[in-house]
């Protein structure tokens, strides 16, 4: 095979893999240290996504918006878990399944009669190069250079402070967490805000290359499931290593075939490894690896 | 035209148990007698995907029918407007179907924006023998008594985009087309038009409509290297498209033609340095001068408000369609759909619309109508190029006599 196609074909993988990275890595922290599953997390994406969009309408430089969007998606995270998901802690797991999943309906429509249905989105920006017969564009690479900041800071983030300290306690014992003076409602909070956080820096860092619209976390949410289940507990890097290998599987039989057969592929590969390893990638692991 | 899943098996299955419970009342859509308003009914996905094409297409179903009532309705009677989310679900435009049919006795039903949910559609509204309007353009070639089809067909609004193509811009072709019944149809007219017109088509691909992955696409359309792509992409989901064909700087040497851009409002989402130069081929455009649009742009902007979103050929259509079916009542002077058909298939029933004459040719129950060339401007709306009018159903033609052959009841496709 020529080199460019080679290369071309790397930079895809490599796209794919850190787009899976970014739309799944709060969902995961949000399920593996809480029990919660965030059915509105497709839609704290599309917030993330709204606040870059309105941001730069507004005449705030683009990079300044990205910042806002993780930001802006953390505080309505902190509001939805004092609001609502505090309210069904210790309740059948139903419960917050259902509440998010109505709060990522009321999000969509909401964000339908208050903007549009088709509102006016922003332009990829950065360019390309050039690589033989194949045009790359240069934020593709931005985006893989994130997803892998991102991964970097939460593990510090949970290894290095505090906070990471206090949540990983509470995450291994709740009970004696709280029995050892550890306010575990706050960290609750914080929790959930962090993973709501990354949810909006997703959609910040994908505003520029997919279509901002109300319904935009559905297609996304799919494929952070899997990658999620797949990841198995460690909630950073069995995430990151679930997303490496769909990513990789979806990308190599899309290059070779269709995106059908592509898509096909991964959710094969998926129930093949999960039958072998019910635990996902990470569940042997040691039980206290992030 | 446009998407969704099917789930075919499920929609026939529904529709069953749908005309199973009603076809005991079928028969008496438009016989109610009496002065009271006249049921009418609109089936538009308002929520969920597809509410991109819904919401502007119930916009002007709303206006349109305001319209009719506020010159009086017709014979003499209002028209009260029962209006369905179908909520992007095939079997809800079933579901709703047979209940605007039976329960609220509608004297005509019209609705779905999908190729899908037509089809579940029509098999439901000819056993209650409601007369049914799809105001949608589509793939082209449905031949059925109880419908009348008020969007354009392939070989209306197809044909002179290929033909435009080959000739301006290069006769090497490469078709990326949404996985479903309108992409794939398209695909073959875009094939049997570009040979017609000396072009070839290359390469084609087919992206199923959840997916928002084009990277291997782009891949293949960099391989072959064509002087335009032909993109039947549908919904939202299809946008990145465009944007990572600008991303790539492709767009210095491929031209992008397409039979469905715009439709969702793509030129709204997209900035003006990703959609500008896109060509397209409808019946209407915002940016048509003529008496009727100047007016309805009015009647909508004092509706919507004057900063409302692009209104899109799909949603001009729902006028069409509403405006033709009180213009044929009048005509019949009865809301009998016998009597409706007999006026429809007399060939002399038209109406001065926002998007040029609409003539209804009365064999095929489609429409003949002027369709415009058109570029994405920079300012988010359309340039328009050249405007060919009076386009007749041309394929439908071929296949379809429903005056002489009123029981035929068939989806003719070129292949």
């Amino acid at each position: 095979m020529p080199l460019d196609y080679l290369a071309n074909a790397g930079t895809n993988i490599l796209f794919d893999v850190a787009t899976l990275v970014l739309v799944s890595l709060g969902l995961s922290i949000v399920f593996g240290m809480m029990g919660v599953i965030n059915m509105a997390h497709g839609e704290f994406i599309m917030i993330g996504a709204f606040t870059v969009v309105l941001a730069v309408r507004q005449g705030v430089p683009l990079w300044a918006a990205m910042v806002a969007g993780p930001v802006v998606t953390g505080l309505v995270g902190v509001v939805t878990e004092r609001l609502l998901i505090r309210r069904l802690y210790g309740k059948r797991i139903e419960g917050t399944l259902l509440a998010t999943f109505g709060l990522g309906l009321i999000l969509q429509q909401g964000a339908t009669l208050l903007l549009g249905s088709s509102p006016e989105g922003i332009a990829t920006p950065l360019g390309s190069f050039s690589l033989g017969r194949y045009s790359i564009g240069w934020y593709s690479l931005v985006i893989v250079a994130a997803a892998l900041a991102l991964v970097g800071l939460v593990l510090l983030l949970f290894l290095r402070t505090r906070y990471g300290l206090l949540a990983r306690a509470t995450m291994q014992n709740r009970a004696m967490a709280a029995n050892l003076g550890i306010d575990t409602s706050r960290i609750n909070m914080l929790t959930f805000g962090l993973g709501s956080a990354l949810a909006g820096a997703a959609g910040a860092l994908l505003a520029p290359v997919v279509a901002v619209v109300p319904t935009m976390g559905i297609p996304l949410i799919s494929s952070a499931f899997i990658t999620v289940v797949l990841g198995g507990p460690a909630v950073v890097t069995g995430t990151a290593a679930s997303a490496g290998l769909l990513g990789l599987v979806r990308q190599v039989v899309t290059l070779l075939s269709t995106p059908l057969l592509g898509t096909a592929a991964l959710l094969v590969a998926a129930t093949v490894i999960l039958r072998l390893l019910p635990g996902g990638i990470s569940g042997r692991y040691r039980r206290t690896t992030l | 035209m446009a998407p969704l899943s099917a789930s075919g098996r499920r929609a026939a299955i529904l529709a069953t148990a749908v005309l199973l419970t009603t076809s005991a009342c079928a028969g008496n859509a438009a016989g109610k007698p009496g002065d009271g308003p006249i049921p009418v009914a609109s089936i538009l996905d308002l929520t969920g995907p597809l509410s991109i094409y819904g919401t502007p297409k119930s916009n002007v179903a709303k206006l349109a029918v305001d319209d009719i009532n506020a010159s009086g309705g017709v014979l003499g009677r209002k028209l009260k407007l029962v209006a369905y989310d179908s909520q992007s679900q095939t079997d809800k435009n079933v579901e709703y179907a047979g209940q605007a049919a039976t329960k609220d006795e509608a004297a005509v039903v019209m609705g779905g924006i999908t190729s899908a949910s037509r089809e579940a559609m029509r098999p439901a509204l000819q056993r209650t023998r409601t007369l049914y309007f799809y105001n949608s353009l589509y793939e082209g070639g449905v031949c059925d008594r109880n419908q009348v089809i008020t969007g354009e067909t392939a070989s209306q609004f197809l044909d002179p985009l290929i033909n435009y193509a080959a000739a301006n811009l290069g006769k090497k072709m490469y078709v990326v087309a949404a996985d479903y019944n309108y992409g794939r149809i398209s695909t073959q007219w875009i094939q049997k038009y570009a040979a017609q017109y000396g072009a070839k088509v290359v390469g084609t691909d087919f992206v199923s409509l959840d997916s928002g992955d084009f990277g291997a696409v782009l891949n293949n359309i960099q391989r072959e290297a064509p002087d335009v792509v032909v993109s039947v992409l549908v919904g939202s989901n299809h946008v990145p498209f465009y944007r990572e064909f600008a991303a790539k700087g492709l767009g210095a040497k491929i031209k992008i033609v397409s039979p469905s851009f715009g439709l969702g409002n793509e030129q709204e989402i997209l900035s003006p340095a990703e959609a500008k130069g896109i060509v397209t081929s409808y019946n209407y455009y915002q940016e048509l001068d003529n008496p009727a649009n100047k007016a309805f742009r009015e009647k909508y902007a004092a509706a919507y408000g004057a900063k409302h979103a692009y209104i899109t050929d799909l949603a001009v259509s729902e006028w069409n369609g509403w405006h033709l079916w009180a213009e044929a009542v009048r005509k019949a002077g009865s809301l009998d759909r016998d009597k409706v058909l007999k006026v429809i298939e007399s060939g002399t029933l038209s109406i001065d619309s926002p998007s040029g004459t609409i003539k209804v040719d009365g064999p095929t129950h489609h429409v003949t109508e002027d369709i415009t060339l058109a570029t994405v401007n920079d300012k988010r709306g359309f340039d328009l190029l050249k405007t060919f009018p009076a386009q007749p159903p041309q394929y439908e033609k071929t296949v379809c006599d429903l005056v002489r052959n009123p029981t035929l009841n068939r989806a003719f496709t070129p292949a």
